[in-house]
């Protein structure tokens, strides 16, 4: 289980890093915490030529104020996020999403780029991002673009990001007032990948009735996956345990498009989904009543 | 007899090294000038191989050679058979089909071996691997128990009619006679499925010809160094003295490292002695689940026969066992299985027609368990639905069928993996169930906890489950115990060390005897240099057998040192005693010797020893029982269940056990907390999952399950001490106690959570997925 054959650069700065994506295209890999980058490289899944290890620059690992929400260096480790003020503060989907994932060795070690790049549909950040409509600034060597996550995620594996760019950091805006969220999943082990999951967010009017909702899963699909039929049902209207069951059913039933493995079975799936999304439903209302 | 040493709390001496990474394991073994080994395994279950090309793969610089099966020449050969049927049992089918090597014509399992790279490095041999083209012609696969015995099925070894590798009956009294007396049958269909071991180690082997020497030097991670010294020099046309293995620390045997020979212990030694280097190779975790061994598959038939009060009056059993590609360990698992499918209960009559059949899987021999949670499995199962059916209490149902006290030695009249039929030597299985119900405090749970916390709703449930296990059987084991100059006591056994703590708990017999410390006790295990005979490490056994020898060869140095002490001391034997290292008079403290002026004085210099003894201060003795020793023991557990997402929670655990007098009740503790974590593995988590080209589709720990820390609840461990009759400690095996009742209990434990879903449970392991098909799905 060794990997194939490559050629390792670590780069001090992000320039570097740019001219070595600009002059190895396809050929290279970036590697951030490498929790996922580096198993696949030793099952020989991927055989990178080049590997730009990222980890030596320093001034990609900030979290910081930014428009009244938080903006986070894309090699933030997730240990370092579980535990930082700012974000439990101004991104509590995020701080508790934290302890979700993976195992606290794996937190450790990996990073939010990281795992917002490699855009595995079953990672929470990558759901928890999208419902949160977190944007993405994005570097090559021509410049720098802020990309949305509705756009940032294209399908299985794979970003909007072209061989020359880099992710370097992650904009998460404030959450709206009178808003409730929750992030439910069922994983095997908890540390496992979940076999279904999802974020929720919902805003409430002064008279709580709905004025806006997510619904945004994973392990559903070849990305994060909403619901924007299931979010039709709840806007507008003060949200009811009958709106909640049939916000639900709608999901799980026509929005989601699970598949089968080892594991679980799509139908299986749809079923979790449906109890998961009734479950945080539950709670994302009960917080934006201001429950806790 | 009481101790002061045997049965304490003592603290495992060999714990400082390895927690602090100052053990050798094999993995640690680097010598200079050598070579690493890669396999090119194949990719399909069931393929002809039409041409095999290595030519790039021999170009890449840094690769020493490729070698195909046509390259060993006459070196090549099937492995041993490694235990064949009891020649006691009459009418037996059995072809004895064994892995190779290399494979020449035909894979019959995914992960064979076709090619083998030695290169300077690993690195370099597997990009190697990456370089070799076989063509092959695949085949259909054979994956199903119950199909593939059907007349125009794809054969696994073509040289046979069907995919039969064994069939037998054992029958004790007559089944249909006490059918016709009953007022319930029952009849119940399992499928029990496989596991892997998943040893934190996987498996690994050095070897070291030294041609000047004409001596061949092999670590190995085996549970089995003695065998393997023997069973090399035969292959290779050695005398054993040319031979020396060694298995260090090893982490975690749990069965399939006492399979012998794998094909890389058969590869290796022919490329030492070919290339006359060092060659290495260390089993990465995604091999360990294509070429080490596993266990579990079975499809059972289970019908039982009750008295409306719920007695027992007979079980007749259809068994299919799949062996996977060959049967090089015979039939010691589904005889395990048979020899526990009475449970502790008192069964007159009993039919178990078995057949053992030849799939495309990975190879079966013993995992930890062996064939008997399968047997407890269909038994406890089986008495739980008598149980409602009948409208009983599952517990008086389990009171009025043990086996009493004062039938012992029982005789099961089973012919099990020891080849004899299966006496149960001592037990007293009555007070340590009540001592189990007592514990997790059963009637206090389903009166006044379940329906409380029901009207929360919240669905949790108690299981509470009896078990036997057969341990301690033959052949025999041996160990050398001596007294150094030093006053120091070095011994050697030949079982290996996996985890089990021999160099603390047979240190402590040694302790016991000679009236030294516990840590002045210095114990190899595992090295064939230190002691000639011996069988190895399996079937719980080493605590009975070796630690029998143990006790044998100390108590014999014991006389030693005694007939010298009293000489020199002039005082009669029968008034001296053993005691911080020195022999003392008794009643005079102060008149002594030590062990090392003694041991010194027992191999003098000069002058004549005299005629008839020998020198030293040392012994080598053997242990082999007529028949094993029967371990009991009953284990519950308190669950909740979310019948929306399937999500179980195990909220208390305890188990009580009975293995006789215990050497030490941290490791035998220990032991039940290993055991019970695979057995919560195999009850929920653990499947391999082949598909029905005989693929493994999850031959890694991402997507294999095994329970971590976090999964496991916290065990509560009791103890009865019944000891055993014929062996001299009274002791009775552990080691693969704990993984035993678990699926049943966890069964038990599910139904008695959900009573409104009408659940029959009859699969283990049983996953969330399955669950839920249960509960809400009507079956095909």
């Amino acid at each position: 289980m060794k990997p194939a054959p490559f050629k390792y650069y670590a780069p001090q700065s992000v320039p570097e890093v740019l001219d070595l994506l600009n002059e190895y295209g396809y050929d290279a890999k970036v590697l951030a915490g490498g929790q996922s980058l580096v198993p696949m490289m030793n099952f020989r899944l991927v055989q990178p030529a080049v590997i730009v290890d990222i980890n030596k620059i320093p001034e990609l690992s900030y979290i910081e104020p930014h428009d009244k929400g938080v903006r986070l260096g894309a090699m933030v480790r997730h240990s370092q996020a579980e535990k930082d003020p700012l974000i439990k503060e101004h991104a509590p989907l995020i701080h508790e999403t934290m302890p979700q994932i993976a195992t606290v060795q794996i937190r450790n070690r990996g990073t939010i780029g990281g795992s917002l790049a490699h855009a595995d549909s079953s990672a929470e950040l990558v759901v928890v991002t999208t419902a949160l409509d977190a944007k993405f600034k994005i570097q090559n060597q021509k410049g720098e673009r802020l990309v949305p996550a509705a756009e940032f995620f294209v399908g299985l594996l794979t970003t909007s990001m072209e061989s020359e760019d880099l992710l370097v950091e992650v904009q998460i805006p404030p959450m709206p007032a009178h808003s409730g969220w929750s992030l439910k999943e069922v994983a095997r082990r908890p540390h496992d990948f979940a076999l279904m999951g999802v974020a929720v967010i919902l805003t409430l009017n002064k008279k709580d009735r709905c004025t806006e909702a997510r619904m945004v899963y994973l392990s559903a699909g070849d990305g994060p996956i909403s619901a924007p039929e299931a979010a039709k049902l709840l806007i507008g209207n003060e949200i009811t345990p009958e709106l909640i069951t049939a916000a639900a059913e709608k999901a799980a039933a026509d929005e989601i498009d699970p598949g089968s493995d080892i594991h679980a079975t799509a139908e299986f799936r749809r079923h979790l989904a449906n109890v998961l999304t009734r479950r945080a439903l539950e709670e994302a209302l009960q917080r934006a009543k201001g429950g806790n | 007899m009481t101790y002061k040493v045997i049965g304490k709390r003592v603290k495992r001496v060999e714990d400082p090294r390895l927690l602090t990474g100052g053990a050798l394991f094999v993995g640690d073994v680097n010598l200079p000038n050598m070579l690493h080994a890669a396999f090119f395994r194949s990719d399909y279950a069931h393929a002809k191989i039409k041409s095999i090309d290595t030519s790039l793969a021999k170009e890449i610089p840094g690769v020493v050679g490729v070698y195909t099966a046509e390259d060993m020449g006459e070196a090549w050969e099937p492995g041993p058979p490694l235990v064949s049927p009891p020649p006691t049992l009459e009418g037996v089918v059995f072809n004895s089909r064994r892995q190779v090597p290399l494979v020449k014509d035909k894979v019959k399992h995914a992960g064979e071996i076709i090619a083998v790279v030695v290169a300077e490095s690993r690195y370099i041999a597997e990009d190697a691997v990456e370089e070799i083209y076989v063509d092959y012609e695949p085949l259909p696969a054979v994956t199903d128990l119950e199909k593939c015995l059907e007349p125009g099925h794809p054969l696994v070894h073509d040289d046979l009619d069907s995919n039969l590798a064994a069939y037998l009956v054992q029958n004790k009294g007559d089944y249909e006679a006490a059918k016709k007396e009953a007022d319930l049958v029952l009849k119940r269909k399992f499928k029990l499925d496989r596991g892997a071991a998943v040893a934190m180690e996987n498996r690994g082997i050095v070897v070291d010809w030294d041609q000047k020497n004409q001596h061949l030097m092999i670590w190995d991670t085996t549970q089995s160094p003695i065998p393997i010294r023997n069973g090399m020099a035969a292959r290779l046309g050695l005398r054993t003295h040319q031979v020396r293995v060694v298995a260090p620390f090893v982490g975690g045997g749990f069965g399939p490292k006492i399979m012998m020979f794998y094909a890389e212990e058969m590869v290796l030694p022919w490329l030492t002695m070919k290339l006359n280097r060092p060659v290495k190779w260390i089993e990465d975790r995604k091999e360990n689940f294509y070429a080490t061994t596993q266990e579990r598959e079975q499809v059972q038939e289970v019908e039982m026969a009750l008295s409306k009060e719920g007695r027992i009056l007979g079980i007749k059993q259809k068994i299919i066992h799949d062996t996977g590609a060959f049967d090089p360990y015979g039939l010691t698992t589904p005889l395990n299985t048979q020899s526990h499918s009475m449970g502790g209960y008192d069964v007159q009559n009993y039919n178990s027609e078995l057949f053992v059949v030849f799939t495309n899987k990975i190879i079966v021999t013993p995992v930890r368990g062996a064939g008997r949670p399968q047997g407890i499995y269909v038994v406890e199962r089986m008495l739980d639905i008598a149980s409602k059916e009948l409208k009983l209490d599952p517990r008086d149902v389990r009171r009025l069928n043990f086996i009493p006290k004062d039938a012992f030695p029982y005789n099961h009249e089973i012919i099990d993996q020891a080849f004899v039929e299966l006496v149960l030597d001592s037990g007293n299985y009555l007070p340590a169930y009540e001592k189990a119900l007592e514990k997790i405090e059963y009637d206090k749970f389903v009166q006044e906890e379940q329906p409380r916390l029901r009207a929360e709703g919240k669905y949790v449930g108690i299981g509470v489950v009896p078990f036997i296990e057969t341990t301690g059987v033959g052949p025999y084991e041996g160990a050398r115990v001596a007294v150094e100059p030093s006053g120091k006591i070095s011994a050697a056994t030949g079982v290996g060390t996996q985890g089990q703590s021999h160099m603390t708990s047979f240190a402590q017999i040694i302790a016991e005897e000679l009236g030294v410390e516990v840590e002045d006790v210095s114990l190899v295990s595992g090295d064939t240099a230190e002691i000639h005979w011996g069988t190895g490490t399996f079937a719980s056994r080493g605590a009975v057998v070796a630690g029998n020898a143990v006790l044998a060869a100390a108590s014999d140095v014991r006389k030693k040192v005694l007939k010298l002490a009293s000489k020199i001391l002039e005082t009669p034997e029968d008034e001296l005693e053993l005691e911080g290292g020195l022999v003392r008079v008794a009643d005079i403290p102060e008149k002594s010797i030590s062990l090392g002026e003694l041991a010194v004085l027992a191999n003098p210099f000069r002058g004549a020893v005299e005629p008839g003894t020998e020198p030293g201060l040392e012994s080598t003795k053997y242990f082999g029982p007529a028949y094993g020793a029967t371990a009991f023991g009953v284990h519950g557990m308190i669950l909740e269940v979310d019948p929306e997402t399937m999500m179980i929670k195990i909220h208390k655990y305890i188990a009580v056990e009975d293995c006789g007098t215990m050497l030490n009740p941290l490791v035998v503790e220990g032991q039940i907390h290993g055991g019970v974590s695979m057995g919560i593995g195999n009850a929920y988590y653990e499947k391999l999952h082949y598909d029905e080209n005989a693929q493994l589709l999850n031959a890694s720990l991402a997507d294999y399950l095994i329970p971590t820390s976090a999964e496991m609840p916290h065990i509560e461990v009791y103890h009865e001490n019944t000891p055993a009759p014929n062996n001299k400690l009274g002791t009775k095996g552990v080691g693969e106690a704990g993984a035993i009742p678990v699926p049943a209990a966890f069964a038990q434990a599910l139904e008695n959570a959900l009573p409104d879903f009408n659940l029959e449970i009859t699969e283990t392991p049983l996953s969330p997925n399955r669950l839920y098909e249960l509960l809400y799905k009507s079956e095909e």
